[in-house]
């Protein structure tokens, strides 16, 4: 005969509900923000949904390879931000960040112009999860695991 | 059916606690004694090892240059930042589940320096920041979920406090503990749910995008501030225990005195 649950138990089983509950709600809520809580907008999702021209916006993607041109006046850069799928032209004047680069991660802060290129007000770099020294850039995955155990040895 | 229920309630009297070893402070205190210099002195010297190390043989980043190495504070304080929280989680449970009389003085415990190091993540995020993205501060996923944690801190700090002072129950500082602990999972996935200026994470299970000249040191570093946490904690705790069991004294001798006049 067990005679009922011990109340030890009985406030495990419902501290896991509730907090099954909570986490699932949570993440749920999470969930749901996910288009809203989005730092910025990618170019597929401004070609899939075009913006309205003249609204403050963020647009975010790879600086595509060979794209970064200055223009006459020196200080003005036109580059294309892409994410594979789609690109977006974009125009800004100013100090970009020493992380700018082709083939790097940006977010751009501006509006989408009428002719279809968006004016950068504001340039922020992004970093990716690779962190890697100078001297293995240039290196296939082989060839730093050659020099690695070269060292090793 | 009578007799069973009797029989229930005399054996939850007698029941033996398998968790509650260390429930009796005298144990814990023997324990930690030794511990807590322990704890101390490796965390010291192993973190101040690891950043030695870290600064003067890790060549600088490809794209970042020599700000990469405030990745030897940063990835630790961050992780115990979110570490901390997920100690508070667990002792909550513990408490309300098991009434362990150490749980919520552990909780306490773990809350400050938790604090501690959620501030370090932001303020050494920040100074990386600047160089790397060209601003300090955004309001992107991660960081707002990282700052959300730090006032979780402040406001769980304060109620656990005025819950002590007030001689009220810890448990409600438990419950607050417990659904707090929401957001740990959330500032780790923030990044990979929204767009965010902050980059993916660069350790998963078993896999590591960082290379090796500066992953070891990280890892090590990691080492030292979670014994340096677990040293704070140890501390804390039997600085809790001192002024509960001064506090009990006063009262008694108070009232022995009452009963002498």
């Amino acid at each position: 005969m067990t005679g009922g649950i011990k109340p030890k138990h009985q406030r495990l089983v419902l501290l896991t509900i509730a907090l099954v509950a909570l986490i699932g709600a949570g993440l749920l809520a999470a969930w749901a923000l996910r288009n809203q809580a989005d730092y910025f907008y990618l170019p597929s999702e401004i070609e899939a949904q075009a913006p309205e021209p003249g609204r403050g916006m963020r647009l975010g993607g790879m600086v595509e390879i060979g794209s970064i041109r200055t223009m006459e006046d020196g200080v003005t850069i036109r580059f294309v931000v892409g994410d594979g799928e789609a690109s977006v032209p974009v125009s800004f004047t100013g100090i970009a960040p020493s992380l700018f680069v082709e083939g790097s991660g940006v977010v751009a802060e501006g509006t989408m112009g009428a002719d279809g290129i968006f004016v950068a007000s504001n340039l922020l770099a992004k970093h990716d999860e690779n962190y890697v020294p100078r001297e293995l850039e240039h290196m296939t995955t082989d060839q730093v695991r050659a020099q690695i155990e070269a060292t090793l040895e | 059916m009578v007799a069973a229920c009797t029989c229930q309630r005399d054996k939850r009297n007698f029941e033996p606690y398998p968790m509650h070893g260390f429930a009796n402070p005298a144990r814990f205190l023997r324990l930690a004694k030794w511990l807590t210099p322990l704890l101390l002195v490796s965390g010291m010297v192993v973190t101040l090892a690891a950043l030695a190390w870290g600064y003067t043989t890790a060549p600088p980043d490809r794209l970042m240059g020599d700000s990469v190495k405030i990745l030897f504070i940063h990835l630790p304080v961050a992780w115990l930042g979110m570490g901390g929280w997920t100690a508070i989680a667990i002792a909550s449970l513990v408490e309300l589940v098991w009434r362990h009389p150490l749980a919520s003085i552990a909780a306490r415990a773990a809350a400050v320096p938790g604090a501690v190091f959620a501030f370090l993540c932001l303020a050494t995020g920040s100074i990386w920041g600047r160089p790397t993205w060209g601003t300090w501060w955004v309001w992107d996923g991660r960081l707002t979920s990282m700052l959300v944690l730090l006032f979780l801190y402040l406001g769980y700090i304060a109620l656990s406090s005025a819950l002590a002072r007030e001689g009220s129950s810890s448990r409600i500082a438990a419950i607050f503990g417990l659904v707090g602990a929401i957001n740990v999972p959330i500032i780790n996935r923030s990044v990979v749910w929204w767009n965010s200026l902050h980059q993916p994470p660069s350790i998963t299970m078993g896999k590591s995008m960082i290379d090796p000249v500066y992953l070891y040191p990280v890892l090590v570093s990691l080492l030292g501030f979670s014994l340096l946490f677990g040293a704070v904690v140890l501390m804390r705790m039997r600085t809790i225990l001192a002024d509960m069991q001064a506090e009990a004294r006063l009262r008694r001798k108070a009232m022995q005195a009452a009963e002498g006049v």
